[in-house]
């Protein structure tokens, strides 16, 4: 009983101490100067940051909505309409091809690298340097690369085609890594059932694994459409700067290529409003399809 | 059955083995372009020569190596402190309620294209600076100024989580110690992330020396020595973009070896990257 009451009082002057603790470091908190100081170039820092880019989001759409006409979504391009519909359309196809060629692949690697692969064997760390490698190649090295070797060498020349497929090179590594993090979330209890229940391991692959990481491949899957919708570099000298709706292997600009395009021919101010626009648009509509997902896989 | 399984197991290994493929050809396919013309030209006079007259058969890159270094360090000095007080504040101050918005915020700025940034630099930096100098505005600062925005978020991502992935303890043991909130996360929590942050400092370096059409549209693209900060220069990525559409002959295999140039100055930085990631942080 004694050593039980001693026991009571012990907690509770704990607590007293504890709280009187929390108190004084309240008060050095807000005494310290220096340390205020800190606090408060750390909020400036995160405050400009978010100042700078709500400015240039908010400067892009404002200003350029004025911009926006019908003439510049007419379906044939001249000097005088400067339309950006066939840029759109070229757009859409790009985007999809590049997805259909990198997107199998990215899966496909990812699926051995967690499937299949000796997690430590050489193959595997080959595969992760040069998958580093190449995320961290410039667009205009693999712009360089594409024309070397797509344009001239496989002779496809100026075209969609060689544009698609110097991009799916470049967004390869983003849709490996997604996928890869994606498949490794899935619980190995998922695999053991499916095992135990006397399936194989492809299907246990097609059937269990990736329909449940299906979430976290589609991120990875539309941030590389981002990367396909905004990219320049790798396409001026791939896919070429020709303002037509573009078949598989005609040269046709994308709408950011149109973009520069008009800024190099430096007539078309309020076109280059529209467009930027348009393009912020896409980007904002891809942000937020991407966050609604990564909430949906938190939620899981 | 059984030989389903290991066609499929093949086409997998064929898939994963696509990125070393790519690599393999990307070096084969600029070395083999590129190199033959540093040769031609003279390696000492390609990589040190000041005069760049591709009309004249002179052709020496040392202006826009200069170029590209003067503006990656430039956009790294403004850049690097605004993205590890940001991610510090993230990782450690930020209310919960904040933290969704500040985060896809940042995703955005990651999201935005080049162009659109360059855009954005030509209409509002470009007359800024213009009237704050009386001259030109497409200079060397207008063009760090924009890269050091472009390349927040990435040196963000890093940093954020190598800040967030410090072990619980230091902050607590620094805490117990006496230190207010401020000094533990500074003084603790922060050097125990620095390899992780010098990582992120080596990738915004990677990205900034990389930008291309958003460098183009701002820094005014002069192939001479950069002559001071209100002055305008080249880039190396500038220098492909602008002549390779008209270049041809020893020109444009001159400009290839610009992108080989470029292409090993990436792959050095790419290199310092996964030694500082390489190594184990908190010894357990």
């Amino acid at each position: 009983m004694v050593i039980k009451g001693n026991g009571a009082v012990n907690t509770m002057e704990a607590v007293k101490i504890n709280t009187k603790e929390k108190e004084r470091t309240k008060v050095t908190y807000h005494k310290s100067v220096f340390s205020s100081v800190l606090t408060g170039i750390t909020w400036g820092a995160a405050i400009l940051a978010l100042a700078v880019l709500v400015f240039l989001v908010g400067f892009i759409l404002i200003r350029g909505v004025k911009n926006l006409t019908l003439e510049q979504f007419a379906w044939t391009y001249n000097t005088e309409n400067v339309t950006m519909l066939p840029a759109i359309i070229n757009t859409v196809t790009m985007t999809v091809l590049s997805l259909l060629l990198a997107a199998p692949l990215g899966i496909f690697s990812a699926i051995y690298l967690v499937e299949y692969a000796n997690k430590r064997g050489t193959l595997v760390g080959l595969i992760r340097i040069t998958a580093e490698t190449l995320s961290g190649i410039p667009s205009i090295v693999y712009g360089l690369f594409g024309m070397l070797f797509f344009t001239k060498t496989l002779k496809m020349g100026y075209s969609m085609m060689s544009g698609a497929c110097t991009l799916a090179i470049m967004i390869l590594p983003l849709i490996m890594r997604t996928a890869e993090e994606a498949l490794k979330s899935v619980p190995d209890s998922y695999r053991e059932a499916s095992f135990g229940l006397g399936a194989g391991k492809l299907r246990t692959i097609f059937k269990i694994v990736l329909p449940s990481a299906v979430p976290g491949i589609l991120s990875g899957v539309i941030l590389a459409t981002g990367r396909v919708v905004g990219e320049t570099a790798a396409l001026l000298f791939t896919a070429g700067t020709i303002a037509k709706v573009a078949g598989l292997m005609d040269s046709g600009r994308t709408l950011a290529v149109h973009m520069y395009a008009l800024s190099s021919e430096g007539l078309y101010m309020n076109q280059m409003y529209a467009t930027g626009v348009i393009l912020m648009l896409i980007v904002l509509l891809i942000n937020g399809c991407s966050g609604m997902i990564a909430k949906k896989i938190a939620k899981k | 059955m059984k030989l389903r399984e290991t066609i499929m197991k093949l086409v997998f290994l064929i898939a994963a083995c696509c990125s070393v493929l790519a690599v393999a050809l990307i070096c084969i396919f600029l070395f083999m372009n590129g190199v033959p013309a540093i040769f031609k030209i003279g390696p000492l006079k390609f990589l040190t020569g000041t005069v760049w007259k591709p009309g004249n058969n002179i052709f020496g890159i040392l202006p826009m190596i200069v170029g590209s270094i003067c503006v990656t360090g430039l956009a790294i000095l403004m850049g690097v402190p605004v993205a590890i007080l940001t991610s510090v504040f993230l990782s450690r101050y930020c209310p919960k309620k904040f933290y969704g918005i500040c985060k896809s915020g940042i995703n955005l700025m990651a999201g935005i294209p080049s162009i659109v940034y360059g855009f954005f630099g030509l209409v509002v930096i470009v007359p800024l600076m213009a009237q704050l100098t009386g001259k030109n505005g497409n200079t060397m600062l207008t063009a760090s100024i924009l890269l050091a925005v472009m390349i927040l978020p990435t040196v963000v991502g890093v940093t954020e989580s190598a800040i967030t992935s410090v072990p619980e303890s230091y902050y607590e043991a620094s805490l117990g110690l006496g230190a207010t909130h401020s000094q533990s996360v500074f003084f603790a929590v922060v050097p125990a992330a620095k390899s992780g942050i010098l990582a992120g400092i080596v990738l915004g370096i990677g990205r900034a020396i990389g930008e291309t059409m958003a460098v183009i549209m701002i820094a005014g693209n002069q192939p001479r020595m950069p002559k001071g900060i209100t002055e305008g220069l080249r880039t190396m990525t500038a220098n492909i973009v602008l002549e390779m559409g008209y270049a041809s002959g020893l020109h444009r295999e001159a400009l290839i070896a610009t992108g080989v140039v470029l292409f090993v100055f990436i792959l050095l930085i790419n290199l310092s990257v996964s030694m500082l990631n390489r190594r184990v942080p908190y010894g357990d």
